[in-house]
């Protein structure tokens, strides 16, 4: 198991130009990096990251782009990953921070949490590389490598649950632009002069 | 020219409509209105399709085509626009998304009178999200598309285009 930070700022160190996508990761994400070529969205409605990172993906294809997923999300919405190895972006870097439960909501157990091998189900969908992560020496060895070749590419990492147990409105309030800011302020950016 | 040939709605009208409009990729689950459609766009060189395996995903997926500068539209039925509710709401509506649905409206008779509730329902979805539809029937009704589309674009949000047309137009 990794802690959840450590994952992602190993991915900052090497997400280059990349576009990133946090996902429920946004809230470690935010303080690391907040340009226009970061989207943290929240939760616009579970199990559709995937699916908005592979539209960015396909429209950007001279960018890599980097989506942070979670388990959660991915069983919601399994049907997707055959989405996306059928359109094949070689530009997406497809994490998926596995901790095991709804952490959002308490902490319940996902669907057979702790025997669903998320890389093979990608792998049976169709995506030509994946591999799956429990230690962080390992993780942080082979990212640059991962990140360097083309995707689309899976990569599930277990991460230790981070339960949040505050009431909703007591909880801190990561974000700094809403999503639908966060589009707007990519689509300009992609279609300025550098 | 029977009356039916006269009524329906073509798919090299909708082409037209979605070439007039600058369509670039569709988002799409295949119904029983959209068969030809589907010969006709994968004919065509210049545009994307996206298959997906369930309604919803379309809307997350063209809230990303939208934000890296592309210009999507979903295809697909009225259950599946119903089951995608959520998806609507967060990726389309709260992400201000300009986008043009074009549903299949499956159960739906000129008479008013159905027997299948899929076709009860989707207006009153649709009534309910307070998104704006247009009805289309046939080629005569194709201009409606591009009202869609320029609604879309002015408001910043989906616009649906319901295609009354099931088992004429698209299964010649």
């Amino acid at each position: 198991m990794m802690h959840m930070a450590d994952v992602v700022r190993a991915i900052a160190e090497h997400r280059g130009d990349a576009i990133v996508i946090p996902g429920r990761s946004g809230r470690y994400w935010a303080p690391i990096s907040d340009t226009v070529f970061d989207l943290p969205l929240g939760d616009p409605a579970m199990g559709g990251h995937a699916g908005f990172g592979l539209g960015v993906a396909l429209a950007q294809p001279d960018r890599r782009v980097v989506l942070l997923d979670s388990e959660g999300d991915i069983l919601m919405s399994l049907g997707m990953l055959a989405t996306i190895a059928e359109q094949a972006p070689a530009n997406f870097y497809h994490f998926v921070l596995d901790n095991e439960v709804y952490a959002t909501t308490g902490g319940q157990p996902v669907p057979n949490a702790k025997h669903v091998a998320y890389d093979v189900l990608a792998r049976g969908a169709g995506y030509p590389r994946a591999f799956a992560f429990t230690g962080l020496d390992a993780f942080t060895r082979e990212l640059p490598g991962i990140l360097r070749a083309p995707g689309p590419v899976f990569v599930a990492a277990k991460v230790f649950p981070e339960i949040e147990n505050e009431p909703i409105s007591r909880r801190v309030r990561w974000r700094k632009r809403t999503a639908d800011k966060v589009v707007q302020d990519l689509r300009v950016a992609l279609t300025s002069p550098a | 020219m029977s009356h039916t040939e006269a009524a329906a709605l073509s798919p090299e009208t909708v082409m037209r409509q979605m070439k007039q409009n600058g369509v670039t990729d569709v988002v799409w689950l295949p119904d029983s209105e959209t068969n030809w459609l589907y010969l006709l766009m994968q004919a065509d060189p210049d545009l994307r399709m996206v298959g997906v395996t369930r309604e919803g995903h379309a809307c997350s997926i063209a809230a990303g085509l939208y934000a890296g500068g592309r210009k999507p539209m979903i295809l697909i039925q009225n259950t599946g626009m119903m089951e995608s509710g959520d998806s609507i709401r967060g990726w389309l509506m709260g992400m201000q998304v300009p986008v043009v649905l074009m549903v299949g409206y499956r159960g739906y008779t000129r008479h008013g009178v159905n027997s299948d509730t899929a076709a009860t329902y989707t207006e009153r979805f649709l009534m309910a999200f307070n998104i704006p539809f247009y009805l289309v029937e046939g080629d005569s009704d194709a201009e409606r598309i591009s009202v869609a589309f320029a609604e879309a674009e002015k408001t910043r949000r989906p616009v649906v285009v319901l295609v009354g047309d099931e088992y004429h137009g698209f299964n010649r």
